[in-house]
């Protein structure tokens, strides 16, 4: 598990404190840095100059304050730099050549171009890893450095990910633009993959990552309101996030059943169940926000199984996924038991994964077939390289060799 | 832009070999379709790759070898250069490529000069 290290203040729900000078530079990046780029069709150009501008911003506004508009200031002010650069820069200038011709220092309204950067930084054609790397550098303004340690790969391979897919965004013409109503829907799902594959890299005890995932969801939300799935997502995670602090105990996992629900994030809840009704008010019925709706009934005290499980039914006929039969079984062992849930799971051809074993391990102890659960958790173990998974089946190994 | 596309067959000839007549010709449509497809420039069909040459010169003498380069797992089947937009205006025309859609691939590349 890595420390959250960040040298600026964790984004959180209901923090509506004081903004200082970073909160401001946090929220303020994404949407300078899509205005530049919008604007110079350049992502390292408009890097820099977002860069400088900030740099500005940090030197003189403790002195002279921050500037009514600190948007506009430092989309103006970025905006001057580039253009200073290009008229500098003979290169530069024949590249830009359109650029320089006078509309430049009118200040307008500027465009919230932050979709078209998502969009972007989201595009198939770059690699998934790439995908969420430039995705946090740009929209989250995530440093290098930062993304580097929360995904455990040296500061140099990082910078080269970023490197790399900057230039074939460039090289290989890969459009910064909303995408058109009929690839709308796959490249959304691009997006939401990787926001949900961010959240997920936190979940194991990144906070930092998890809590940036949360910030991108509700971006996406704000840019893209009446969209179902991005509602169910920003649902699913402000649910699962809620129980945060009661997943671990002592570096130990907790099930579900056993965490302290008065340690559960109420507020966090209560935004997820907000988030998952307007869902479901504009016809949202797709995976995020059927996760999100099983999510909530999990929250409930006691736990509607039978809903839980038709929902798992609902998931696994749209996701045709093994994993989510899977998960249904657990749903339908604790409402019509566990041989019920095993037959499910002995039909699913999950061999190498660990939570297949895991789970048939759990029913087979619940039916009492000891000798056959303790070869299940043997085999659950040895697929898992989780230290804390390791462990929790090592106590339940001990648990029935005592029986 | 300009893009070279490149296309590998795969299995997609001895699968569109197996089809009934009238999707065959559908095959051969959808490839003058993509020839007449604005922005695209033909190049001239590409013979099998067993019936390739390859040529290689190691310390200035010319090594000539039967067949495709074999550094790459398949040979490249085919090609076109198509002038697009951008990159998703040319994933559009490369899904209208029959080999893709019957085991085989389409490989877009942007050009670039390098001299």
């Amino acid at each position: 598990m890595v420390a959250p290290s960040r040298s600026v203040p964790r984004r959180c729900i209901g923090n509506h404190g004081v903004s200082t000078l970073e909160q401001v530079f946090r929220e303020e990046w994404g949407r300078v840095l899509a205005t530049l780029i919008g604007f110079l069709g350049d992502f390292d150009l408009a890097e820099e100059a977002v860069q400088e501008a900030f740099a500005l911003a940090a030197d003189r506004w403790p002195r002279d304050g921050v500037p009514s508009n600190p948007r506009a200031w430092l989309t103006t002010t970025a905006r001057n730099r580039a253009t200073d650069r290009i008229r500098r820069d003979r290169a530069l200038r024949t590249k830009f050549g359109l650029l320089v011709g006078g509309t430049v220092n009118k200040a307008t309204a500027f465009p919230d171009e932050r979709l078209e950067l998502i969009f972007t930084c989201c595009h198939p054609a770059l690699a998934i890893e790439a995908q969420v790397a430039l995705t946090l550098r740009t929209l989250g303004g995530l440093t290098t450095d930062e993304i580097a340690r929360a995904f455990l790969v040296p500061e140099p391979t990082m910078a080269q990910r970023l490197v790399r897919a900057k230039r074939k965004i460039k090289a290989a013409g890969i459009p910064f633009r909303v995408p058109p109503e009929h690839l709308l829907r796959d490249r959304l799902d691009a997006v939401l993959a990787v926001v949900y594959l961010i959240f997920n890299e936190g979940y194991g005890g990144r906070d930092e990552l998890a809590a940036e995932a949360i910030w991108l969801g509700r971006a996406l939300a704000e840019l893209l309101p009446d969209e179902p799935e991005v509602r169910g997502l920003l649902a699913m995670m402000f649910l699962h996030d809620s129980r945060r602090e009661t997943r671990f105990r002592d570096g130990e996992l907790v099930l579900l059943d056993d965490q302290d629900r008065s340690r559960w994030n109420t507020a966090q809840i209560a935004a997820g169940r907000a988030e998952l009704d307007r869902a479901l008010a504009r016809g949202g019925r797709g995976p995020y926000v059927l996760q999100a709706a099983i999510a909530s009934l999990h929250a409930e005290v006691p736990c509607d199984w039978v809903q839980i499980a038709a929902l798992y039914g609902e998931l696994g006929r749209l996701t045709g996924s093994p994993v989510v039969e899977l998960n249904r079984a657990i749903a339908v062992a604790e409402t019509e038991g566990p041989g019920a849930g095993l037959r499910i799971v002995d039909q699913l051809g999950l061999e190498d994964f660990r939570y297949l074993h895991s789970t048939r391990a759990e029913l087979l102890r619940r039916l009492g077939r000891t000798d056959e659960a303790r070869d299940a958790y043997q085999r659950a173990r040895a697929l898992t390289d989780d230290g804390a998974e390791r462990r929790f089946l090592e106590r339940r190994l001990t648990e029935l060799a005592g029986q | 832009m300009k893009y070279v596309m490149l296309i590998y067959q795969g299995t997609a000839l001895e699968r569109q070999a197996a089809l009934p007549e009238d999707e065959q010709k559908q095959v051969y449509a959808d490839y003058q379709g993509i020839n007449q497809t604005p922005g695209v420039t033909p190049a001239p069909p590409m013979g099998l790759p067993e019936n390739a040459t390859t040529v290689r010169v190691e310390g200035g003498k010319t090594l000539t070898t039967d067949g495709p380069f074999v550094g790459m797992k398949e040979a490249v089947g085919g090609l076109f250069i198509l002038e697009a937009d951008d990159l998703d205006a040319a994933i559009e025309v490369a899904a209208r490529v029959p080999a893709a859609r019957y085991g085989g691939a389409v490989e877009i590349r942007p050009s670039e000069v390098y001299w």
